[in-house]
């Protein structure tokens, strides 16, 4: 297909986008968080007089000033206060809310209001929590927030263990002990910080009875359920809307800003903006960091007979979604290869640092780091080919590695295949030159609810509601197209309005790669059913039997001739009123049944130059291959596909979030790199595999996140063949590379 | 508040405002006069959204003084466009793909006015020296790199 203009690119370049941060309100007040400066403290008190003094400071909220409200949000453990509530469990954590009248006020007011501490005993990563006497985090039952997340656990907690999950399939020690070969890999993954641009805002007001909520949110359908809950609202009176977002990554998903804004503005009964700089976003979410142990046995033909897995993660002060990280990072931690013996154990820790959620690849990235950096240790103990002795492993179109999940619809030999030619693979290269490159295949798509309606107006232009948002991966664009194809209308006659949870019709998330797939879908059934009413109206206006009509292309043809869309809304409804409207439901059910809806590959990898004396990391060439079945706007696919390789390249070279005892000491972008324009490879080659194997339009299937999956296992082992020793933590700064150089590696 | 009058040229109108002192130029942009395409993030000067052009040179508005604007000749990308006719360069940025959320855009497309108007027919690597200064999160940075080559042919070919 050809590659329309972006429908959002004229409002993006000329300033006129309207992001949340953009957006104000009649008697708006600003605000500022003051945040905890203790790691775990027991609240003492909090001394407001002296920022009230300040001109312009309307009121400073703190949690006992809240209630009346349902004090905590979380969709999956209801974990977190919206502000402290008896005790602070990160550094940096909202223990009150300043509102004043301008921006200035309301900091200079943050400032003087007077926080007293009495200190607990921290825990700073995994093992200090997990530790026999460790101080406990959180010592009540919060219950389940999300009924549709089955695994999270509600017994009563004695321990910082925040999810665990388990499970196994076959019988790993026995068949480890029949292996030819046992490989095992430890790596550490870095905490990281998936920088949207725009950092976390919100602005609410409480107005006709009803709450309104502009916000960055990606999930706006699950903020609106955190907030009814925390103001005892039926789900109907809260309205969330997100506008353009700039930047999401998955760092936006779930409840946020949204529940501070919203309880300084009940408060206050005033509208109230909350905005956070970088390094307020950076206290707010990070993602998780990990350590991951893989131990592979293999046949002397290089079969995988046996995979054990550990995983560990550290989840921060509260759950957020760390849960469901965890157990993607366990699903996605053994394939796609064949492999009829597999047991894996993970942990999500509970640690008195900021939050973690979701982050772009969600879970992927940390274990395929050690699983794909398996495999090509393997491949060169047993002195096969790393390439060849995947081919041996992947599963084949079709096949099961995963007992009651989706078989693999994609061909992950003919990805592999294609990328290593891509890389250069069999060509010869000079010293201290290195490719590496994975595959991964991730259980994506997110449980499958999604429903869009479609209207036909008496001009015969399109209009599509639908409630995912659009975050610069192009939705709006993407499924416009998809409209535009079904009804056979011109692009520019396809308008859509996105995220607004009293004016679109519902839609689970934003994320997990779902939406041209999902939200595609219904937007093809609410088509097709919108071209069957289309038949109907016309054989009830002008005769005709129904089988001898025909919608299509923009035209309804029957046995008195053509007529065009809008001239059967306007026939209907009489001059120009009315519309003709559909709505189309995508559930769990038919061809949505099994899960996951789609597997989102991962095919990516790197072609580098390590300098030996200053251990500095040239990258040469990327290359990444999207296999999505059916590309419906490629140029936007492979800039997908290049932003999500970037992103994991930022965390294989320069990417950390350091804590200093109870600090993290680099909070800002300064300290916290991210890549430059200069950092990246003068060769980026970008292939795209179309094989209509996907569940969605066209055989569509959910790009996007893939290529960052196996990036850091990918940069890994590429440094690793250039220097002649694995790496076993990322990011691979210069000081590392030159001490595994030098096989000093810590 | 502590405020003080400026006299400053904003997208070529002149304007006197009384401002005050502490206030950052990207807040009188974007607080007093609705310049919403003047992003911000970093406030620390890394990440480059803030990017306007004060007496034809880039700065960033995030940590300029307002009161330091006065008499001088502020550019936002507001001011680029004429109607509906978008500039060579933001076309350039529409039909390369240069943007997807389009939160930094704003910023790199004045830094590369800025940049072709020194340096009409730039290297390569000089592009990407010029936008040290400008992150991008979303696209990697190779179609914006483009989108600067083109706009740069686009501009001359005006020009000649």
């Amino acid at each position: 297909m050809i590659s329309p203009p972006r429908m959002d690119a004229a409002p993006k370049v000329t300033g006129r986008a309207r992001y949340a941060v953009d957006v104000r309100a009649d008697g708006m007040l600003y605000s500022a968080v003051v945040r905890s400066e203790r790691a775990h403290a027991l609240l003492d008190g909090i001394d407001a007089s002296a920022a009230l003094q300040v001109e312009g400071v309307v009121a400073v909220v703190t949690s006992d000033d809240l209630a009346p409200l349902f004090p905590r949000y979380g969709h999956i453990i209801a974990d977190h206060p919206i502000l402290a509530l008896e005790k602070v469990r990160f550094l940096g954590e909202p223990v009150a809310l300043v509102l004043a009248e301008d921006r200035y006020a309301a900091h200079d007011g943050a400032e003087l209001v007077e926080v007293s501490y009495q200190e607990l005993p921290a825990v700073m990563d995994p093992a200090q929590a997990l530790a026999e006497g460790a101080p406990l985090l959180h010592d009540q039952d919060y219950g389940v927030g999300d009924h549709s997340f089955e695994e999270a656990h509600s017994e009563p907690r004695f321990d910082n263990v925040c999810h665990r999950v388990d499970f196994s399939w076959g019988d790993v020690d026995q068949a480890m002990s029949r292996a030819a070969r046992v490989v095992e890999t430890s790596t550490a993954y870095p905490m990281l910080y998936g920088y949207a641009m725009e950092p976390y805002n919100a602005l609410a007001r409480f107005e006709d009875g009803y709450l309104k909520v502009v916000t960055t949110a990606q999930h706006p359908f699950m903020v609106r359920d955190d907030l009814a809950r925390v103001f005892s609202l039926p789900l109907s009176h809260v309205r969330v809307t997100s506008p353009y977002l700039g930047g999401g990554y998955g760092t936006k998903s779930y409840t946020k800003v949204e529940p501070l804004a919203a309880a300084g503005a009940w408060y206050a009964g005033r509208p109230v903006k909350v905005e956070f700089d970088a390094t307020g976003a950076m206290l707010t979410t990070r993602a998780d960091s990990a350590l991951v142990s893989i131990r592979s046995g293999f046949d002397s033909e290089g079969r995988l007979l046996a995979r054990d897995v550990r995983v560990t993660l550290d989840t921060g002060a509260y759950a957020d979604n760390g849960p469901l990280v965890l157990a993607k990072a366990c699903n996605r931690s053994f394939g796609p290869y064949r492999n009829r013996n597999v047991r894996v154990t993970g942990m999500a820790v509970y640690t008195n640092t900021v939050p973690s959620s979701s982050y772009r690849g969600f879970g992927a990235p940390q274990v395929s780091l050690a699983s794909e950096l398996n495999m090509d240790q393997a491949a060169r103990e047993l002195d096969i080919d790393p390439g060849e002795l995947r081919r041996r492993n992947l599963i084949s179109p079709g096949e099961r590695h995963y007992p009651g999940k989706r078989p693999m619809d994609a061909d992950l030999v003919a990805d592999l295949d294609l990328l290593l030619d891509g890389l250069g693979w069999d060509e010869t290269r000079p010293e201290l030159e290195g490719i590496g490159f994975g595959v991964t295949a991730s259980d994506a798509g997110a449980y499958p609810v999604s429903t869009a309606v479609v209207k036909i107006l008496p001009d015969g232009s399109v209009l599509v509601s639908t409630g995912s948002s659009e975050m610069g991966q192009g939705s709006r664009t993407a499924l416009a197209l998809i409209a535009a194809r079904e009804l056979g209308v011109p692009l520019e006659r396809v308008a859509i309005a996105q995220s607004d949870t009293h004016a679109t019709p519902y839609e689970r998330t934003s994320g997990a790669s779902r939406t041209t797939t999902l939200t595609g879908l219904a937007i093809q059934r609410a088509c097709s059913q919108l071209l069957s009413r289309l038949e109907e109206t016309a054989a009830q206006l002008k005769g005709g039997e129904l089988n001898e009509i025909k919608a299509a292309e923009g035209m309804v043809v029957g046995p008195w001739g053509d007529v065009t869309f809008g001239e059967v809304v306007q026939g209907w409804f009489g001059g120009r009123l009315g519309e003709l409207s559909a709505t189309g439901v995508v559930r769990r059910a038919g061809e949505l049944q099994e899960l996951p809806p789609f597997w989102e590959i991962g095919a990516s990898g790197v072609k580098v130059r390590v300098d030996p004396d200053t251990g500095q990391i040239r990258l040469l060439r990327l290359v990444t291959v999207a296999d999505v079945g059916h590309a419906i706007h490629p140029e936007m696919l492979k800039g997908q596909d290049v932003g999500a390789a970037t992103q994991g390249l930022g965390a294989a070279l320069f990417e950390e979030l350091v804590y200093d005892g109870p600090q993290l000491v680099n909070s800002n972008l300064v300290e916290y790199r991210v890549p430059r324009a200069g950092d990246m490879p003068a060769e980026i080659v970008t292939i795209v595999a179309e094989r209509g194997d996907g569940v969605g339009p066209y055989g569509a299937k959910g790009g996007g996140e893939g290529t960052l999956n196996p990036m850091g296992a990918a940069v890994a082992a590429a440094v690793g063949r250039a220097v002649g020793r694995w790496p076993d933590r990322l990011p691979l700064t210069p000081e590392r590379v030159w001490r595994l150089i030098r096989g000093d590696q810590s | 508040m502590e405020t003080v009058e400026i006299a400053p040229s904003i997208n070529g109108r002149e304007v006197v405002l009384a401002v005050p002192v502490r206030m950052t130029l990207a807040e009188l942009l974007r607080d007093r006069l609705d310049l919403f395409g003047v992003k911000l993030s970093c406030e620390m000067q890394v990440c480059g959204v803030c990017t306007v052009l004060v007496d034809d040179l880039p700065v960033s508005s995030c940590t300029f003084l307002a009161a330091d604007a006065d008499r001088r000749r502020v550019e936002t990308i507001e001011g680029l466009a004429e109607g509906e006719q978008l500039h060579p360069i933001q076309q350039a940025f529409v039909d390369h793909f240069a943007l997807q959320c389009g939160f930094c855009t704003p910023g790199f497309i004045m830094m590369t006015k800025y940049l072709l108007a020194g340096s009409p027919d730039p290297e390569r690597d000089e592009i990407v020296d010029c936008f040290d200064g400008n992150l991008c999160r979303c696209t990697g940075y190779a179609p914006i790199i483009e989108a600067v080559l083109d706009a740069a042919r686009r501009l001359r070919a005006e020009v000649s």
